[in-house]
Order: structure tokens, then sequence, then C-alpha cells
């Protein structure tokens, strides 16, 4: 789309600009929409109003003080890109995780990312002009933050992965807590069920609005919820196992409509899916250690290259970490899983009314710190 | 024909059910902790920033100004300097200072001192109008707390 | 200087009742804006404005000295002109219904023959009002909720007035008062349910409320075609729309339930406007709960619903009240 000049036969379409500053980019996302009346006929989404350079700094300090900022880019899934990362440096340097440790990783990362859910589920709502879902879905958060704050001490943007395990053990309060959370959480969907998910509005807003098909998603790279909206059943979870899940029994939710309906409903069972892993872990969970015994404090890692993927609420994440034998990265390359997410939007969203668009674009879960880094 | 009705009348009904879950709602009790009036307890493991810890019997600091916590902190907040003081052993702590605007709370510097001198603090009404505010000086800090 | 005291008596009454009207415009304001702000509060299970005065009871007094004090800002190439006449086109028609309404058997500013028709005449200006103001912003986000107000007020007129004529038929009036002393046995809900609920959705998405709120959709176009008012000019667009939904609702108390019928109290000539005002507040009050409760409709699918469901619903209603007339 050439915004200086429209070509002849399309003068009679106007650009609208969905600023950096809009109540549903979420975030500072600017697209472009060329509509002609309330059509959007062609979108472009303009980057890099949140640019942090995350992997420019990667390469100054030592690998293993750029934990916090793993937590800034996504900080909605600040756990999983933490696990993400130590798991990387672990499987660099040969260092063996406790597995109390890893039952601790699994258990804060499944809460992590029913949290990050129960956010997408209130702004979605609040994009699509229903303003109380957001308030009880909020309410369900906060239970979860007081729970890990308990712990991680931090409500937000953890950083209480280290290399080697984690950096606090848990203790009885917070098993019970979480047990009566996930209580409380079972109790509260048939609740959301009847107020929004059947209500006929949304199912009228969210079906058959979009298109994409697993052959569409393989072209982009869009991974996540979004894929297994398509009926394909890619989890990392499953299909490049890590840390302990082999050891859960849990299923991947797919849909086959693809359009966004199939993706609410399976970001809403895989919540469901979370709480079984979270009471499986604690059932199971084993005594001993949470730190690794030899952790170096100048952790060298060997030459060579090293990726690691996890699947993190959006999507598939992947660290790519090029080293030259010191402790100080030469490379590190973070793959988010929003970038390629928003890369369908111009193909999928072409032709949909603007409120099409909102409501595409929301079922997306973008995050834009992920996408800007 | 038939799904003209039925799509009225299932979502008429869908409708429905969404008031009562509102209107069971507004009769519940509220959520919000009205902030000033009233506070919640924080807990002890809340992370804010660092402090030294005082000693209960000899009333000081237990750093031995060995600049661990300066050389490992990924955002270079912390300065730490002592002097060789005749009669101490070692050095003696002179300048313990924390830049916490530019603090990520990684906990790095809590978990690489050898005597565990620094732990977090729950201090979390942090409000100011200018940014020396937050520069602070950890030892003045445990000079005068009790 | 004889015919001036021979009309004295009906000058009064006039410069009386237009002040009443402005009380009650002004009033219904303050109770509605405060009342909206807990409701919603509670609904949300939070406790809405808890600062000024005990409960937040002076908030809306405060809201209305701030929007006084601000300054109205008119964008550099908006039509001025047009960008100044458009809240005062929203919120001045809405004295002129206050006039007719019966608020009880005796206390009604002026009981004309065509009373229903002035209402529906005088609602109808409001979507001039949204089309200028959207226009003369000079703002594609401003442009896009007037579009889309013209097409979805013009449309819900219509089952509106069928569903109201239903009633016209049943009692051969035009007339407000008539209407409503005609309702004496038993009310008009109970006989004209499906207009009833026809009446219900038409007025949502006649005072651009949600579920219908696309011209102000707020998380779509940023406010919609009142983005870029601010100070007094806004407040006048927020009053025209809380007297609009004033005067909807007791249209509806008027054909439906009764208008100021009920269990009888003392001097119940001029304390009916008690009854009268419960009724109004109910539907009121049945207004904010959908507004918290529903996400937005898309704007076709809004369309869709006038033109498929309630229009036929409306005719089919009308067609079966003229032969039951007919025939009894």
């Amino acid at each position: 789309m050439d915004i200086e000049v429209l070509e002849d036969g399309k003068h009679h379409r106007y650009i609208l600009n969905m600023g950096p500053q809009h109540p549903s980019t979420h975030g500072v996302l600017r697209v472009l929409l060329e509509l002609e009346g309330e059509y959007a006929m062609d979108l472009l989404p303009v980057l890099g109003y949140g640019h942090r350079c995350h992997e420019k700094i990667a390469e100054f300090n030592p690998a293993k003080s750029f934990m916090p900022n793993t937590a800034r880019m996504d900080y909605l899934g600040a756990l999983i890109y933490n696990h993400g990362f130590a798991h990387l440096l672990e499987k660099a340097c040969g260092i063996e995780v406790p597995e109390r440790a890893e039952y601790i990783r699994v258990i804060t990362s499944e809460l992590n990312r029913i949290q990050s859910h129960l956010l997408w589920y209130g702004a979605y709502l609040l994009d699509l002009g229903a303003f109380t879902p957001i308030m009880y879905s909020f309410d369900d958060r906060e239970h979860i933050l007081d729970i890990l704050e308990d712990i991680t001490g931090s409500r937000l943007t953890y950083c209480y992965v280290r290399v080697g395990g984690v950096c606090k053990d848990i203790d009885d309060k917070f098993v019970t807590a979480t047990r009566a959370f996930i209580e409380r959480l079972r109790g509260r969907f048939p609740m959301y069920d009847d107020l929004v998910n059947g209500n006929v509005i949304l199912q009228k807003r969210l079906i058959n609005v979009g298109d994409l098909t697993p052959e569409m998603c393989a072209r982009y790279g869009i991974s996540g919820p979004m894929l297994r909206g398509t009926g394909v059943a890619y989890d990392m979870r499953r299909a490049e196992p890590y840390s302990v899940y082999p050891k859960f029994d849990f299923e991947i939710p797919t849909e086959t409509r693809g359009d966004c309906m199939a993706s609410f409903k399976v970001r809403f069972r895989e919540m469901e899916q979370s709480l079984r892993i979270i009471e499986q872990a604690l059932d199971s969970l084993p005594e001993g250690p949470v730190m690794a015994a030899k952790v170096p404090k100048k952790l060298k890692i060997p030459a060579g290259d090293y990726n690691c993927s996890v699947e993190a609420p959006r999507g598939e994440l992947s660290y790519y970490l090029v080293s030259d034998g010191s402790d100080v990265p030469y490379r590190l390359k973070i793959r988010t899983p929003s970038y390629s997410n928003l890369s369908v939007v111009p193909e999928m969203c072409a032709g949909m009314l603007v409120s099409d668009v909102v409501s595409a674009m929301g079922s997306l879960d973008l995050v834009i710190p992920e996408i800007d880094r | 024909m038939k799904s003209y009705f039925s799509e009225l009348f299932t979502g008429a009904w869908s409708l429905i059910v969404g008031l009562k879950v509102t209107i069971k709602a507004l009769f519940s009790p509220i959520v919000t902790v009205q902030y000033p009036r009233e506070k919640i307890e924080v807990t002890p493991n809340y992370r804010g920033h660092i402090d030294l810890v005082k000693v209960e019997d000899t009333g000081t600091h237990k750093c031995i100004t060995c600049g661990s916590c300066m050389r490992e902190c990924p955002s270079d907040c912390i300065v730490v300097d002592g002097e060789k003081r005749e009669g101490v052993k070692g050095k003696y702590l002179t300048i313990f200072t924390l830049d916490f605007t530019k603090c990520s709370l990684c906990g790095a510097c809590v978990e690489v001192c050898p005597t565990k001198a620094l732990d977090y603090s729950d201090d979390y009404e942090l409000a100011g109008f200018a940014r020396d505010e937050f520069y602070y000086d950890l030892l003045k800090r445990v000079e005068e707390r009790e | 200087m004889e015919t001036f005291y021979s009309i004295l008596p009906e000058l009064i009454r006039i410069v009386v009742c237009a002040i009443c009207g402005a009380v009650i415009v002004f009033g219904n304001a303050l109770v509605m804006g405060y009342a909206e702000r807990k409701l919603a509060g509670h609904i949300m299970l939070r406790p809405g404005p808890m600062e000024v005065g005990p409960h937040g009871i002076y908030q809306l007094v405060v809201d209305g000295l701030k929007l006084m004090g601000k300054q109205l800002v008119v964008p550099a190439n908006a039509d001025k002109p047009l960008f100044m006449l458009a809240p005062l086109l929203a919120f001045a028609p809405v004295f002129v219904p206050m006039l007719v309404i019966p608020f009880s058997d005796k206390i009604q500013g002026f009981d004309l023959d065509v009373g229903l028709l002035l209402i529906l005449a005088f609602a109808s200006i409001n979507v001039l009002a949204i089309l200028i103001g959207g226009w003369g912003s000079n703002n594609k986000y401003s442009l896009f909720g007037a579009f889309r107000s013209v097409a979805q007020n013009v449309a819900y007129e219509i089952p509106m007035l069928i569903s109201l004529l239903a009633i016209v038929f049943m009692t051969n009036t035009f007339s407000l008062k008539g209407i409503a002393e005609a309702q004496s046995p038993v009310w008009f809900i109970v006989i004209q349910p499906l207009a009833f609920l026809i009446y219900l959705v038409a007025m949502v998405a006649e005072t651009n409320r949600a579920p219908f709120d696309l011209p102000e959709a707020e998380s779509e176009l940023t406010a919609g075609f009142h983005t870029e008012y601010s100070g007094m000019s806004f407040s006048l667009f927020v009053l025209g729309e809380y007297a609009n939904m004033f005067i909807v609702c007791s249209v509806a108390t008027v054909f439906f339930l009764g208008g100021s019928s009920g269990i009888p109290l003392p001097y119940f000539e001029y304390s009916g406007i008690i009854w009268f005002l419960l009724k109004v507040y109910l539907l009121m009050f049945f207004l904010i709960w959908i507004r918290w409760t529903y996400p937005r409709t898309r704007f076709d699918q809004l369309m869709n619903f006038c033109w498929k469901y309630l229009i036929p619903f409306s005719l089919v209603n009308l067609l079966i009240t003229v032969v039951m007339v007919k025939l009894i």
C-alpha cells in the first residue's frame, strides 16, 4: 500500500490511522487501514514504537544477567520467558536441574499462562464493548498474582527462575493457596459461559470472522492458540518436550473453523488444561533441593550455537544463542510468537469491516513489547 | 424458516442468562480495597528495593566491601566503596548507594553476597517528585533504622 | 393591556413549565449520572465514586463545575459554526417533549392532541446533531461515528413508531394523557407484550446506548462523534443523551405501564407523580443494566436485526391489533 498516492480506481478510498495510541491495539502498534466505506481493504502494521534493543543488551553483560530482560519482553508470560532462557543456558552448559525445581517451574509457568489468558479474555471483551467481564477476570487474576507474589516477590515481571533451578522454595502456604485457587477458577467457568461465551451478540461477532487455514499458518509461521484453532494440534510441550511436561497427562485443545471463535474457545479450554497440569504437579511434588549443586558464578558457555523452544501463551518462543566461549553471548536472537502472528493481519483482515478488524486483532492476542523487543 | 425462530429464542435466552449473572454481581460485596483508607498486608517476601541487613547484637551491617554486588549488577546501580582503617580487619564500608531508577529487581546482588548482608525491603509506597529521591544511601538508611 | 392581563395566566404557566422542564432535565442528569456510575461500579464489584461527599453524592456537581471550567477546544481545520452548533442541537430539543408528558393527572405542561407526534419529531433532531458534530470535527473517527448513527437512528425509528401505533389504534388518540387514562383496568403491557419488547429494543437503539452504541464506540473509534469535543460542548451531548433516555422511558411508561396509575395515595392527582417517576427510573435501571452486560453488536448485524426481526414482528403485531380492534 502506497500511502503517498492512491492509484486510479481507488480514489474513493481513504486512509485511517489506528495510531500508536488507540484503545484496542493493546500497546504501541500502529495500523494503517485503507478503507472503502467501512471495509478495510488493506492493512499495514507499522512497528518499532516500543523497540528497546533487548537483543543488543544481551551482548554486553554475562548471559546470566539477561534474566530480568526476558521478563520485560512479554510481561504477561514472564515466568515462561524466564524458563525458556534458563533452559537454554542449562542445555548449553550441561547443568542438571533438580526435579523439585522443575516441578516448581512447571507449576508457576502454568499459573502464569492462566493469568495471561485471563487478561487476554478481559481485554478482548473490552475491545468488543463489554465492560464487565474484564473486572471479573481481573478478580480471578488477583488471586494468581497474590500466590505468585508470595514466592517470587513480584506481581508482573518475575525474575524467579535461575540457571540451575529457582531462587526460592515453595512452602505449604503456596500449595494450599494454589489448590484453593484451582477450585475457585473451576467454579467460575460456568459464570463466564453464561455471561459471555453463550451470548448471542458475542457469537455473532466472533463466528466466521477471519479464515485461517493450516496452510496459511505454515506460510506465516503462526503458532499457539491461533494454529490450534485451525485444527493442527501443535504444542511445544508435546512437540519438543522440555522440563517435566512428559510426565503430565493433558490434552491439546483444538478447533477446526479457524475463525476468531475457534481461537477464543481454544484459549478458554487451555486454561482448564493448565489447571489439570497444576493439580497433577502438586499431587506428585518431590522433595529435594531447588537449586543445582554446582552452578559456576561465571557461567562460561562453550563456543557454538544453541537453540531452545518453549510454549509461551501466545505461541512458540525460541531463543537462539551464538557463543564464542566466554560468558558474554556473541549474539542472542529471540523469536517471539506475536511477531509472526501479527504478520498474517494483511491477508486475514483484507475486506473486513472495521469492527471485525478490531475483533480479529484481539483474537490474535498480541503483546506489542514482545513484537518490538 | 425454523432456524429463524430457533435462533431468535436461543439468542434471547442467552441474553437473559447474561442478565442474571450481572444482577447477582450487583448484590455481591465489592472486592476493591479502597487504598488510602484500607491497606493490604504486604507479604514478607515482597521484593522491594534492597537494604542492608541490620544485625541485632552489633547494631550494624554485615557488609565486607567485597564489591561482588557491584560487579554482578546488570544495570550498574550499586556503588560500594570502603577504605582501610587501622584497628579494623578488612575494609571499612564508607559508601553504599543504590540508584533505584535503574534497578530491575533481578536479585543478583542479594544472591551473590557472601555474608548475606543485603535483603529486599517491603517499601511499596514509592512516589516522589524528583529523580534523586530514588538514589538511596543504604549506609545511612541502616544507621537510621532501629 | 386588557389582552395582556387575559393571557397572563397562560404566560405564567408557560414560564413555570419551562423552568420545571429545565429542572427535570438537569436534575435527571444529576441523578442518572450518579446512578449509572454507582450501578456500573457495583456490577463490576467495585464501589464507584466514593471521594466527593459521603459515598460520592456530590460527584456529578463537581463534574459539572469542572466541565464548565474547561477550555472549549476547536480543532484547526474544523468547520467552526457547525462544530459549535452540534451540541446545541443535541441539547435544545429535549425541553419541548418535557412539556407534554403527563407526570400525573394534574401535572402536565400542555395536553396536546398530537403529543406523540411532537415527541417523535423532536427525537429525530438528535440524528442531525450527531451528523453535524461528526462532520464538523474534521476527524475521520468522528465521521465514522456520524455515518453509523444516522443509519442506526433512522432505521430504528420505524419499529418504535409502528409498535406505538398499535397502542394508538387501540385508544384512538395521540394525546399522551388520553392514552394514560385509557389503561384503567389493565395496563397495556399485558395486552401488547410484543409491542413492549419491540419498543424496548428500539428505545435502546434510539438513545445510542449499549449494545447499540456504535456511534460512540469507545474501544473502536476512541469516542466516535464526540471525540473532539471537550468541556461544556461534551457535557451538552451527555445531558442531551440522559434527557433523551428520560423521554423515551416516560413514553414507554405512559404507553405500556399506565402512566401514573398505581396504588392510590393521598392527593392522587398530584402525588401520582411518585408512581410515574418510579416506573420511569425502573426502566432506566434496566437500560443501565443491559449497558454493562452485553458487548457491542457489529454495524451490519444491528441493521439486519432491525430490518429482519423488529420490523416484520412489529408489522405483524400491528396487523393483529387492527384485526382485533375491528372485531371487538
